[in-house]
């Protein structure tokens, strides 16, 4: 069976709890699903901000995500695919981004969730900039994070 | 060809996207950015550290050696940080 991924950017919050049990509902296929939740924190390096604010790419955000679901699905067996990331203003407590795996067993799931928010993190077009009381500021990304997607590059 | 910025290239360049038209012998998007740059104060501020700015030509992912020509649109941004 074709497994389609489901590729939502979105202004709105979602529920997150709604769509985990979306991709098993009716399914007996389905034996594990791996759920992670991107949620805004109220502080960043110790200093309280009033919101993020998501800058995206249209067009490209939903071609890279989908180049990435599309890797993920020829990678693991998977059953079902969900991602959704959101653009514009989120303030602290909000989700972010949810990406839900699931498969027959766990190692599957839990690998290409993990695979899926590595790129997400450092190749979907998305900047953060940062309100706080100080103004606004460009978030900078981190050399952890390139550390973390490259471990998934074939040798 | 339709060029977008994004982030703090956009903010620096002080508009999302323009149209232009670079002669034959930019051909690469490195060429294309040293072009910009040459434009004004606002662009070469923009790219004042080329190897930091990341490019895609389509939607897609290209590096600084990659071909211009057939380009519809090409995008200029900083490192990414979704997720």
């Amino acid at each position: 069976m074709t497994v389609a991924a489901t590729i939502r950017i979105q202004e709105a919050d979602f529920d997150v709890a709604q769509e985990i049990a979306g991709l098993s509902k009716d399914r007996t296929d389905i034996g594990a699903v791996v759920s992670f939740s991107g949620i805004c924190r109220g502080s960043e390096q110790g200093e309280p901000i009033a919101a993020l604010v998501l800058e995206h790419y249209p067009g490209m955000a939903e071609a890279e995500i989908e180049r990435h679901a599309d890797e993920a699905l020829a990678r693991w067996p998977l059953q079902g695919l969900t991602i959704i990331h959101r653009f514009g203003r989120i303030a602290p407590g909000e989700n972010i981004v949810l990406v839900v795996t699931a498969s027959a067993h766990r190692h599957a799931a839990f690998e290409a969730a993990e695979f899926l928010m590595d790129y997400l993190k450092t190749n979907a077009p998305f900047w953060k900039r940062e309100e706080s009381r100080r103004g606004t500021s460009w978030i900078e990304a981190t050399d952890h994070d390139d550390a973390a997607t490259a471990r998934w590059t074939k040798p | 060809m339709k060029v977008k910025y994004f982030a703090w290239v956009r903010e620096r360049i002080g508009k999302a996207e323009e149209t232009v038209e670079p002669p034959a012998d930019v051909r690469t998007v490195g060429d294309l950015i040293g072009w910009l740059s040459a434009r004004g104060e606002t662009y070469a501020y923009a790219f004042e550290k080329p190897k930091v700015i990341r490019a895609a030509i389509d939607h897609a992912h290209v590096k600084a050696d990659a071909m211009i020509a057939g380009a519809r649109e090409i995008a200029f941004f900083p490192p990414m940080t979704g997720g």
